[in-house]
């Protein structure tokens, strides 16, 4: 029995690809970070709920506003005995009685969901125009012009003023919540799906003289079938790590919309709108500042790490090292 | 090479021209009113005729044909009257804003000065900070700098402007009572003293603004001097006997540089685009915080004017780097 080789053994070499590169991440120790990171924000934000069950929106009223107002999170009684704390409040509450943690939670969902569904819109889009101009020959010059020309776009300025424009109309046909949240998606994926494009572009074209197309071709594929079975997986792995840059740039953008007041409605906070209510009383409440923005930071950090990891990890050229 | 820049300068005018329709495609579908602030008691006959004195009431392709004489003609002959004292733009209509009712042209050459001293200056350090810390990293790879310096390039990357910003004026003007946290453009620079508060107020917007800078700038360069490095001319040139100085300072750095510098000249737009959140944040009154508020102030004269600005600025500098690329790197010339 001890003869057996354990069919565990971390050094027989792997089965597939992917195998190889789960073992090629794991070995990149900030990308492993980055991914614990991220999936434990998620984790927060959607499951946080269910263990600190407080309404973000509940504003007391009569009596209890002025006590519970403009509360200070427990740890600052630490150093501060005189600080007004309130056991219910772990992180305090803000300048109207609202509770800052519960607050925090419900918008980093808004602020990844944001991330999240910005991503996979640009991805979709530029991931389509990369195949469509890659693959076939005539629509190669004048996509390519096309992605050359919103490349060369004024994007923050553009998304100021469209979000601007349009919040009005689509917050009267879907409501404030959803219109604002599908104007600012669609304004962040419309505005970054370029360099998917032409990543996804240059890989379609140099596979597309490989032998194994050919034979595809030669048996009477469909260019449909051809794409979607034979190219597509093969560029996976730059869409992939494009994708994942991608939900780091899509929550900047977001915040900094928020930041400047051309976000989200005032009682829909998300991290940057908070932060930017905060600014005003920074000196007193510090902690309202800085919650939010490290939040921010720290997403945007891991996911930019899980990108890098990712990115050694599925690109071959590095894998030799 | 004087082909190859005219090609690239032709191909800017129809990006130019595609991006000035976009932006004003874009803000004839604003459904804000110029006429919103006009009392009720003025009739809507009345109301009409304003509407059509702002030029209103025409088609929209000839609104955007006049905007583009205005925008390319005669606010140029207006510059060329302002520097030599002609009359060549006398009596006709500029672009004026609908919230000062004076010429845009004249606001934005107003805020101008503050904006370029404050990302100027950034720009200036934040590549002056970032090429020592590429080229030692990509000399050192894997050691504890090189480490160090790719967690705090991360950092800078991920770190928004608005959060950085804030967060240095609490540690630096809040809690330690250094710097400033507002910037004041009313401050005259004429002696020594003056000067040294100058630099003081400016001190916490460039370092935010440069740390981004910093962060891209050097990855690129370390990127780009360990691809140099591996090259056989360095062998060559350690071979014959060059000191390790010469080597990687002379011979590795220059080659290093040509990709470099086209990300330089790439990065400059971005860079004023970041500078309306830091604007924001420090108080700035230049052409970010200018756009922010003709937003929020619905005066599209205004904002299509910055919106273009930023393009040009964008049109201009892909031409400078393509152009530069072109004359330090002979091999992409393909005319």
């Amino acid at each position: 029995m001890t003869e057996l080789s354990d069919p565990l053994d971390i050094n027989r070499p792997p089965s597939n690809r992917w195998m190889e590169v789960w073992r090629q991440f794991r070995a990149h120790k900030g990308a492993m970070a980055g991914a614990m990171v991220f999936g434990l924000i998620i984790l927060g934000v959607f499951l946080g709920p269910f263990v600190y069950p407080h309404d973000p929106q509940y504003l007391p009223s009569g009596r209890d506003f002025i006590t519970l107002r403009d509360t200070r999170p427990i740890y600052v009684a630490l150093w501060d005995p005189s600080a007004k704390v309130n056991w219910h409040y772990v992180l305090g509450t803000d300048n109207l009685g609202r509770d800052n943690l519960a607050r925090f939670l419900s918008g980093g969902r808004v602020s990844i969901s944001v991330g999240l569904t910005a991503m996979i819109l640009s991805i979709v889009l530029g991931t389509f125009v990369g195949l469509i101009a890659g693959f076939f020959r005539l629509c190669d010059g004048p996509l390519m012009r096309l992605t050359d020309l919103f490349l060369a776009l004024p994007i923050l300025p553009l998304i100021l003023v469209a979000s601007v424009l349009f919040r009005e109309s689509l917050a009267l046909s879907l409501g404030p919540e959803m219109g604002t949240f599908l104007l600012i998606v669609g304004l962040i994926g419309l505005t970054s799906w370029m360099q998917t494009a032409r990543i996804v572009r240059g890989d379609v074209l140099a596979l597309k003289e490989r032998e194994f197309i050919l034979a595809a071709r030669s048996i009477g594929t469909t260019p449909r079938n051809l794409i979607l079975n034979h190219i597509l997986p093969n560029v996976m792995s730059p869409i992939l790590v494009s994708a994942t840059l991608g939900i780091a740039t899509a929550i900047i953008t977001e915040s900094a919309l928020s930041f400047l007041g051309f976000g989200f409605p005032p009682d829909f906070p998300t991290w940057g709108k908070l932060l930017n209510d905060a600014v005003d009383r920074m000196t007193l409440y510090p902690e309202r500042v800085i919650w939010p923005g490290t939040l921010i930071s720290l997403t945007v950090l891991s996911v930019n790490y899980l990108g890098d990891g990712l990115r050694d990890a599925l690109d071959p050229r590095s894998r030799s090292r | 090479m004087l082909t190859f820049t005219i090609r690239r300068l032709v191909l800017a005018v129809p990006t130019l021209l595609f991006i000035s329709l976009v932006i004003f495609l874009l803000l004839q579908l604003a459904p804000g009113d110029p006429m919103a602030q006009v009392p009720l008691t003025v009739p809507p006959e009345v109301k009409q005729q304003m509407r059509e004195a702002l030029g209103l009431g025409q088609p929209i392709h000839i609104q955007y044909f006049k905007w583009i004489i205005q925008f390319f003609w005669i606010e140029p002959l207006n510059g060329i009257d302002a520097l030599f004292g002609t009359g060549l733009a006398e009596g006709k209509l500029r672009v004026i804003s609908w919230q000062t009712r004076s010429p845009v042209i004249d606001i934005v050459i107003q805020r101008l000065p503050q904006t370029l001293w404050v990302v100027g200056v950034a720009y200036v350090v934040g590549i002056l900070i970032a090429l020592p810390i590429g080229i030692i990293s990509a000399y050192r790879q894997y050691s504890i700098f090189d480490q160090a310096g790719t967690f705090i390039t991360m950092i800078g990357f991920s770190v928004p402007p608005f959060f950085s910003g804030v967060l240095v004026i609490v540690i630096f003007s809040v809690q330690l009572g250094w710097f400033p946290s507002i910037y004041d453009t009313m401050h005259v620079v004429d002696d020594w003293a003056s000067f040294k508060v100058q630099i003081w107020q400016m001190f916490l917007p460039v370092m935010v603004l440069a740390l981004q800078i910093t962060s891209q700038i050097s990855r690129f360069m370390r990127a780009s001097m360990l691809d140099n490095l591996s090259h056989d001319y360095v062998r060559t040139a350690r071979a014959k006997g060059l000191s390790e100085a010469t080597v990687v300072l002379v011979h590795v750095l220059r080659n290093s540089m040509i990709p470099v510098v086209t990300v330089i000249a790439l990065g400059v737009p971005s860079i004023f685009g970041g500078a309306i959140i830091t604007e924001q944040v420090f108080k700035v009154n230049g052409i970010g915080q200018l756009l922010i508020t003709a937003i929020q102030a619905n005066d599209l004269p205004m904002v299509q004017t910055l919106t273009f600005i930023f393009a040009i600025l964008i049109v201009l500098f892909n031409l400078i780097a393509d152009v530069l690329y072109g004359l330090l790197d002979p091999r992409i010339r393909y005319d």
